[in-house]
C-alpha cells in the first residue's frame, strides 16, 4: 500500500511540474528553485509534513522534500542549538544528499564524456 | 550619386557581375541521415570528428569546406583575396581560428545565422567593385557547441517543446570570382533588424519571421520585381511555423510567395528524425545553398532564385535581462547567365 | 511619440497573437501522464530503498530518507554519464526533472560538459550552474524558517 501512496504522491507533484512547465515557459532551473522553496515554506506552515506522513517517498524524494527536509533540520536546530541551530540545521539534515551530489557529480565528470545527441 | 542603388535597401551589380565558382559543404552524422545527403560533400561520422572537443571539430569544419571550395576552383590561399564569414559561438572563434590556419585575409562577422547571405553580400560587393577577383564566403555551426552556449548541457534531461529548432552541424561556403563559369549575384537587399517582440527563444522562427518578411518585401520593392520573377524564394532557417508566419506576413503586403517558398530549416531534415519544427544555426542555410540550391541551379531546375538567410540576434544575456529577440534578413539573388 | 509606441505595441501584439496561433502548442495530457508515470516510478523505487533501509539496516525515518538520496543521486550520476538520463528526460520532462534524481542530473550534466574547460573553473564551477540556485533558495529559505522559529514561536 505505502507503495502505491508512494507513487501516487510522487506523480502528482511531478505532473504539477509538468504542467507548470507546459503552461508558463519556466526553465528547469527556476521550477527546481521554486520547487525547492516551497517545499521550505510548506513546511514551515505545517502543510507539507502531513504530506510525507501519507505518501513516504513519494513526498520526500521530489525537490519539495529536499526543501522539507531542510526546514525541518533548521526548526529541529532551533529547538536543540537555538540560534546557531537556524543557520546550521537545514544544511545538516541535508548534508548527506548535497554532497553525494557533488561527489558523484564529480566522479561522473572524470569518468565520462558528454555524447552527441541525435 | 551611388549609381548602383535601388531603392531603400538594394544594390544591384552591373560592373564585374560576381559569380559563384565554387561550393562545398560539410555536415555532421544526423543531416547526413537526412533528405539532402546526397548534395554534400562531406558527412562526419561523429559530430567530435576525431577533435578533443566539439568547438575543435567545428573549426576543422570550416577550414575542410573552406579548402575542398579552394580544391574545387583549383586555387591556392594566395589566390583568395578576402574570406568573409562567421559562426554562432561568442567571437566567432571557428571563423577566426579557421581563419588563422587558412591564411587569407578576413573579414569576421556575426548576423547569427544570417551570416551566409551577409557573407556573400560583403563578397560580393567587393568582387563588383573591382576590389578583388576572388571571395571566399563561409559559415559553420554545430549542434553541441551551440546549445551549450544558448541552452542547456547536452547531457542535462530536458524536453525541448514543439516549436524548438535543431542547429544543424555543418559547414558551407561559396567562392565568389570576377569571372569564370557559375551563377551570378545579381542583386544584394540588406536586411534591417526588426523586432516584434518575441521573447521565447525556444521559438525562433516566429522570432526572425518578420524580418524575412521585410527583407523580401523591400527586395520586391526596391527592383520592381515580384514573386513570379523568382523560381524559388528561400528563407535561412525559419523552420516550419516561421515559414507559416513569414507567409502570413507577406499575403498582408500583397505578395503571394507560398507557392514558390521553402525554408532551409524544413529541408534538411526528415520528419522521422525528431526535430520539432526545423532546422537552424549558420550552417543550415550554409550547406542548403552550397549543397543543394546550387546544384539544382547547375542542373538547371531553377534559373533564379531569391535567397534570404534569416538571424536571430540575441545573446543568452538580452534572454536573461528580458529583452525581446530581434532578427534580421539579409537577401541575395543569384541568377544563371551565359 | 506615444501614439507611435501604441502602434507597435498594438503590431506586436496581433503578431504575439499571429504567432500563438500558428505555432502547435505542447501535448499537456500526454506530457502530463508521462510525468505522473515516470515520478511516480522513481519515488516507488525510492520508497523501496528506504524500505530497505528500515527494515535491514535498522535505520530510523530521517537516516532511512538521507540514504535513499543518496542512492537515487548515485543512480541518477551514473545514468546521466552514459547518457541515458537525458534520453529518459527527453520523454519524462518533468517526471525527471522534480524528483532529486533531477538535481543530481543538473549538477552531473553541466559538470561533464565543462570538462574540456579544465576541472577548476570548467567542471568545479559550472557544476553549480544549475544548482547552485536552488541551494541557495533552499538553504536561505531555511534559515529564515529557523529565524522565525527562534523568534516568533519557540
Amino acid at each position: 500500500m505505502e507503495y502505491i501512496k508512494a507513487f501516487i504522491i510522487g506523480g502528482l507533484i511531478c505532473l504539477i511540474g509538468q504542467i507548470l512547465i507546459d503552461k508558463t515557459n519556466l526553465t528547469p532551473a527556476r521550477i527546481l528553485v521554486l520547487f525547492v522553496t516551497s517545499g521550505v515554506i510548506l513546511t514551515a506552515l505545517g502543510i507539507y509534513e502531513p504530506l510525507v506522513d501519507f505518501g513516504g517517498a513519494g513526498a520526500t524524494v521530489p525537490l519539495p522534500g529536499f526543501g522539507y527536509a531542510l526546514a525541518k533540520g533548521a526548526i529541529k536546530g532551533v529547538e536543540e542549538k537555538g540560534l546557531l541551530g537556524a543557520f546550521t540545521g537545514g544544511v545538516v539534515a541535508t548534508a548527506g544528499g548535497i554532497t553525494a551530489a557533488i561527489v558523484f557529480g564529480y566522479l561522473a565528470s572524470v569518468l565520462f564524456d558528454p555524447k552527441a545527441k541525435n | 550619386m551611388a549609381q548602383n542603388r535601388l531603392g531603400g535597401q538594394t544594390i544591384s551589380f552591373i560592373q564585374n557581375l560576381p559569380r559563384i565558382t565554387s561550393r562545398a559543404s560539410i555536415v555532421g552524422k544526423k543531416e547526413g541521415e537526412g533528405p539532402l545527403a546526397q548534395y554534400f560533400d562531406k558527412i562526419l561520422e561523429d559530430d567530435l570528428w576525431g577533435e578533443k572537443s566539439w568547438e575543435k571539430a567545428e573549426r576543422r569544419m570550416f577550414i575542410e569546406a573552406a579548402q575542398l571550395i579552394m580544391k574545387k576552383a583549383k586555387k591556392e590561399p594566395a589566390d583568395i583575396n578576402y574570406l568573409f564569414g562567421g559562426d554562432l559561438l561568442d567571437q566567432i572563434i571557428s571563423a577566426a581560428y579557421a581563419a588563422r590556419s587558412l591564411g587569407i585575409p578576413f573579414y569576421g562577422l556575426y548576423g547569427a545565422c544570417s551570416t551566409m547571405t551577409e557573407s556573400i553580400s560583403l563578397g560580393a560587393v567587393m568582387v563588383d567593385g573591382g576590389y578583388a577577383d576572388h571571395v571566399l564566403c563561409l559559415t559553420s555551426s554545430h549542434f553541441c557547441t551551440a546549445e551549450r552556449q544558448f541552452r542547456f548541457p547536452l547531457e542535462m534531461g530536458t524536453q525541448r517543446p514543439p516549436t524548438a529548432q535543431w542547429t544543424v552541424t555543418g559547414a558551407g561556403g561559396v567562392l565568389l570570382s570576377s569571372s569564370g563559369e557559375g551563377p551570378c549575384i545579381t542583386h544584394v537587399t540588406t536586411g534591417k533588424v526588426i523586432d516584434f517582440g518575441i521573447k521565447d527563444a525556444n521559438n525562433m522562427g516566429a522570432a526572425m519571421a518578420p524580418a524575412a518578411a521585410d527583407t523580401i518585401r523591400a527586395h520586391f520593392e526596391d527592383t520592381g520585381r515580384g514573386p513570379e520573377d523568382y523560381d524559388l524564394i528561400v528563407t535561412g532557417d525559419l523552420a516550419k511555423y516561421g515559414r507559416e508566419l513569414t507567409i502570413h506576413l507577406l499575403k498582408k503586403e500583397g505578395y503571394d510567395i507560398e507557392s514558390r517558398f521553402i525554408d532551409c530549416g524544413c529541408e534538411i531534415f526528415s520528419e522521422e528524425q525528431d526535430i520539432h519544427a526545423g532546422a537552424s544555426g549558420c550552417g543550415c542555410s550554409a550547406v542548403v545553398l552550397a549543397g543543394y540550391l546550387l546544384k539544382q541551379m547547375e542542373d538547371g531546375q531553377f534559373n533564379r532564385i531569391l535567397m534570404a538567410s534569416t538571424g536571430a540576434l540575441h545573446s543568452t544575456v538580452s534572454s536573461q535581462q528580458g529583452d525581446s529577440i530581434p532578427g534580421i534578413a539579409h537577401a541575395i539573388a543569384i541568377e544563371k547567365k551565359g | 511619440m506615444d501614439s507611435i509606441d501604441v502602434k507597435q505595441k498594438k503590431i506586436h501584439k496581433e503578431y504575439q497573437d499571429l504567432a500563438n496561433s500558428i505555432s502547435p502548442k505542447s501535448n499537456i495530457i500526454g506530457n502530463c501522464i508521462r510525468a505522473f508515470l515516470v515520478g511516480g516510478t522513481i519515488c516507488t523505487f525510492g520508497q523501496l530503498i528506504t524500505n530497505i533501509a528500515k527494515n535491514y539496516y535498522d535505520m530510523n525515518t530521517e537516516e532511512a530518507s538521507t540514504i535513499t538520496s543518496i542512492s537515487l543521486i548515485f543512480i541518477s550520476a551514473l545514468l546521466t554519464g552514459m547518457g541515458i538520463y537525458e534520453k529518459i528526460g527527453k520523454r519524462a520532462g518533468a517526471g525527471s526533472v522534480v524528483p532529486i534524481t533531477g538535481f543530481a542530473n543538473s549538477i552531473v550534466s553541466p559538470a561533464m560538459e565543462h570538462k574540456r574547460e579544465g576541472y577548476v573553473m570548467g567542471v568545479g564551477a559550472k557544476m553549480f550552474s544549475i544548482a547552485g540556485p536552488v541551494l541557495v533558495y533552499g538553504i536561505s529559505a531555511s534559515v529564515v524558517v529557523g529565524l522565525v522559529n527562534y523568534f516568533f514561536i519557540r
